[in-house]
């Protein structure tokens, strides 16, 4: 077996102090699909950006068939055949497939782009693989898979024979996840190298040949697949035995605390974004809500927080019709908010950990003595957030971008729950971190739940949907395509028809989930 | 670990931003030294008007502190427009205007001594908070950029004072534009004898702490600032933006006016201004070099005057003109605005940190 690519004792400081990657060794051999395997913050991503050039390493060296390399831009890693996927797709969404395909490589002829030639080789090289496109569809119009699909295709067709595949299954249905391991199966068997990031473990073994495991910055080690069982990776990945069971008790749903009744949301150009949608969230139980990305569980978070504003229907929250009222307003009632998007939403980076607390009480009555702030009740206060959160920070005047992923989600979450929360909307609450913080945020919600809370979950993560929630309702095409009453008892598998809108109940079964 | 390692950061951080700043005004300096020895028949001679010349006499020691007075309150007026992310560049209109307001009331308001001024400064105050408030209300109305409209409302400031003093004010003995007298009433005496340091001075470090007190101490300051770092995370909050927009240019633009009027009510015994104050980018560089910071405005504020009495020094005794100190202040500026600058230092001092734990 010949060895492709080869990484030496990579080094990676980010500027915020970071040790990303530390003596990192890794090696790649032609022809096969290899796992990047680790928790979140373990340094894979950077690992691989520094291999595709995005990032340059502290010290260390690469080589590429035994040659050294330095690459200083993607261009100059793309040239060498090297091509990535990303997690967030790097599509224009305006422009046609065809067109994504060829950008920064377009045929011309004379000074202007030969579209036609860029449709009949956009053709060609989907035909080659075997995958099911069509070149002039606009990408703004393509679903997820497809989307993922022209990314692939684009580094394939910039000669990538080395393809990094950065938690490419994250976004997908288990239909797509299935759909894309066969297109990678047939990339290997044309010669392709595959490098496939991911914390999953069943797809890992699964799909690769081989695993290196990563953790906290450094690798523990490269593997054959078959002789590594998934305990074996789990541990490697986590140091320790990892406790899967969140010890959560029944449910005992009470009385309805947020009724939604016909809801609907059009934007601009016309579209329904979310139709005639009805249902509600009883106090002290975790509704879960699943759909693929896109189906309107954005736009329920959004008019439920105030951060939007419904075209019909009514929203009640506490029997208080919510119609015209401003943030402010909603969150007085008794709602919290953890948003998708902790960094554009949930903090303000440069500001210190304790004024990232401080956002939502401070102008409550027990941190103010006339329109002046207590500042020390207020450090007293949030010294014990701190603590009671486990945000691991030297002190609470440490700007929050000092802190990793989860230790922001902690400050976010200790903020949005130190209120006795009525409501919580938690918008994929765990998203992009370690293990450890999600246990701990799981744990937090459950707690609040069994105090008397209503909880709204949207999340992308199947498992932490289904671990969660005592119902769950399917998001597709802006509408609620199903409810189950108890969400212990689904499988994944299931769910994934209801998401991708090949199966959905009837109006009465999804009537149900208004409960009155 | 990675407590300690976060920990580390930090201080690395705050040693880096102190390095940074002595290195920008040594690179800084040290340009000012080659140019004036490529321009000066007797560049020692020059250097030393440069830098010792401010502080050889007690008459010049009053000068920086004459000259830093306008400068602070417009670092003031520019650091908390700033620090909530308005861009707002109308300060030295709001000067322009809040000097007009003030000489006006010297003209036509018999006042008792010593409520006379305050009214003045006050009224300043307000005319001066009114107008950056302009391009605020557009902003929040129409969506116009605040940098743009501010920047075209100093011509109209400008313009519509000297109209008004012009048409209903102008003493048509005096020589060139000028108003008539004010009424005695109205002038801030003198505070140090041999300098022109007026009581306008103790007014100035009341509004100092005032804005500190407000920006880091108060409700208002603390929406201000998160706004400024992030205004989606405020409105996330339910902080209202608006208000913060609103309030923040209101008040820079009041500072700006009261500093029009302490100059005014110090300087003059009658309203003389002819041009545009050259101020336009003063409170922007105060306020850079201050860090946004009402407590640091005033040493920024110093500094650039130290640099300017020395410059004026120069030009008056020496062969090296008044300009060159542009030449100086655009490379402080520069140095210190780029984020870049030195950025691989601090990657070494960030790398030794982190790898001394291993």
């Amino acid at each position: 077996m010949e060895e492709i690519i080869r990484m030496e004792n990579i080094l990676k400081v980010y500027p915020n102090g970071i040790v990303a990657n530390r003596n990192v060794n890794f090696s790649i051999v032609k022809g096969e699909i290899h796992a990047l395997v680790g928790e979140n913050g373990a340094g894979k991503s950077t690992l691989m950006k520094i291999l595709f050039g995005i990032e340059q390493v502290t010290e260390g060296k690469i080589f590429l068939n035994n040659q050294e390399v330095v690459f200083n831009n993607p261009q100059e890693a793309i040239k060498h055949g090297i091509g990535m996927v990303h997690q967030h797709f790097m599509l224009v969404p305006s422009l046609t497939i065809a067109e994504n395909i060829v950008l920064g490589d377009e045929p011309k002829s004379g000074i202007m782009m030969d579209i036609n030639k860029a449709i009949k080789d956009t053709k060609e090289i989907a035909e080659r693989y075997h995958f099911d496109i069509d070149p002039k569809m606009k990408v703004e119009d393509c679903s997820v898979g497809t989307k993922q699909k022209i990314e692939i295709l684009k580094a394939l067709f910039h000669g990538a024979q080395v393809l990094i595949l950065d938690e490419p299954t994250a976004v997908l249905t288990p239909q797509e996840t299935e759909e894309l391991f066969k297109e990678l199966q047939l990339l290997k068997e044309k010669g392709h190298t595959i490098v496939f990031i991911s914390h999953k473990l069943n797809e890992v073994k699964e799909i690769s040949n081989r695993i290196t495991i990563m953790r906290a910055a450094k690798d523990v080690g490269t593997y054959q697949t078959e002789k590594v069982s998934k305990e074996d990776i789990s541990n490697l990945m986590v140091g320790k035995e990892v406790l899967w069971d969140l010890n959560k008790s029944k449910a005992q749903p009470k009385e309805t605390t947020v009724k939604v009744r016909n809801i609907s949301l059009i934007n601009e150009h016309q579209r329904e974004l979310l139709s005639d949608v009805s249902f509600s969230i009883r106090k002290g139980e975790i509704l879960g809500v699943v759909g693929v990305e896109g189906n309107g569980q954005r736009e329920l978070v959004d008019v439920l927080t105030g951060l939007n504003e419904i075209s019909l229907g009514k929203i009640e929250i506490e029997n208080v019709d919510i119609k015209g009222f401003s943030i402010r307003k909603i969150r007085d009632l008794g709602l919290s908010h953890i948003p998708e998007d902790r960094m554009k939403l949930g903090i303000a980076e440069r500001a210190s950990i304790e004024d990232n607390l401080l956002s939502i009480y401070y102008d409550k009555k027990d941190f103010l003595k006339g329109p002046f702030l207590k500042a020390k009740q207020i450090n007293e206060w949030s010294k014990a957030k701190v603590k009671e959160y486990l945000v691991k920070t030297g002190s609470e005047k440490t700007p929050v971008k000092m802190l990793s992923g989860g230790n922001i989600q902690k400050v976010v979450v200790a903020r949005e729950f130190s209120n006795s929360p009525k409501v919580i909307i938690a918008d994929q609450p765990t998203r992009g971190i370690d293990v450890g913080a999600a246990q701990f945020i799981h744990k937090k919600l459950i707690q609040l739940r069994d105090e008397g809370a209503a909880v709204l979950l949207v999340s992308a993560d199947l498992t932490e949907v289904m671990d969660l929630s005592d119902s769950l309702i399917v998001f597709y095409n802006g509408k609620i395509t199903a409810y189950f009453e108890d969400a212990s008892k689904l499988n994944e598998h299931e769910l994934g028809l209801y998401m991708l809108g090949i199966k959905h109940q009837s109006d009465e079964e999804v009537r149900r989930c208004m409960y009155d | 670990m990675t407590k300690l390692l976060k920990m580390k950061t930090n201080s690395v951080d705050s040693r880096f931003e102190a390095i940074r700043f002595i290195v920008a005004i040594g690179v800084a300096l040290l340009v000012a030294l080659i140019l004036i020895f490529m321009v000066s028949k007797e560049p020692f001679q020059a250097l030393q008007y440069l830098f010792l010349g401010p502080i050889s006499k007690f008459r010049k020691i009053g000068n920086i502190i004459e000259t830093a007075i306008p400068l602070t309150y417009l670092g003031l007026s520019v650091s908390i427009m700033f620090a909530a992310n308005q861009f707002n560049m109308g300060s030295s209109g709001a000067l322009f205007l809040g000097g007009t307001t003030a000489a006006i009331i010297g003209l036509v308001l018999p006042l008792p001594f010593g409520i006379h001024p305050l009214v003045a400064i006050l009224a300043a105050g307000v005319m001066g908070g009114l107008w950056t408030s302009i391009p605020a209300f557009l902003k929040l109305k129409f969506g116009a950029s605040e940098l743009v409209s501010s920047l075209m409302l100093n011509f109209v400031a400008f313009n519509i004072c000297i109209f008004i003093i012009m048409n209903y004010f102008r003493d048509l003995n005096a020589g060139t534009l000028a108003s008539t007298k004010f009424f005695e009433t109205v002038l801030l005496s003198n505070l140090v004898p041999g300098t022109r340091i007026s009581y306008g001075l103790i007014i100035l470090v009341i509004m100092v702490i005032l804005s500190w007190l407000f920006m880091s101490k108060t409700k208002w300051g603390y929406a201000l600032r998160m706004t400024g770092l992030n205004v989606n995370f405020a409105k996330f909050s339910g902080i209202s933006t608006a208000a913060v927009i609103l309030y923040s240019q209101f008040l820079g633009g009041f500072l700006a006016g009261m500093g029009g009027a302490s100059e005014m009510l110090s300087l003059y015994d009658r309203f003389k201004w002819q041009m545009m104050p050259s101020y336009a980018f003063d409170g922007v560089i105060v306020s850079v070099l201050g860090k946004q910071k009402p407590q640091y405005v005033p040493i920024a504020a110093l500094l650039l005057a130290y640099i300017r009495v020395g410059a004026d020094t120069m030009s008056i005794n020496g062969d090296v003109s008044f300009e060159m100190i542009s030449i100086i202040q655009g490379f402080i500026i520069i140095l210190i605005a780029a984020n870049a600058f030195l950025k691989k230092y601090r990657q070494k001092m960030v790398v030794k940190e982190a790898t001394e734990n291993d």
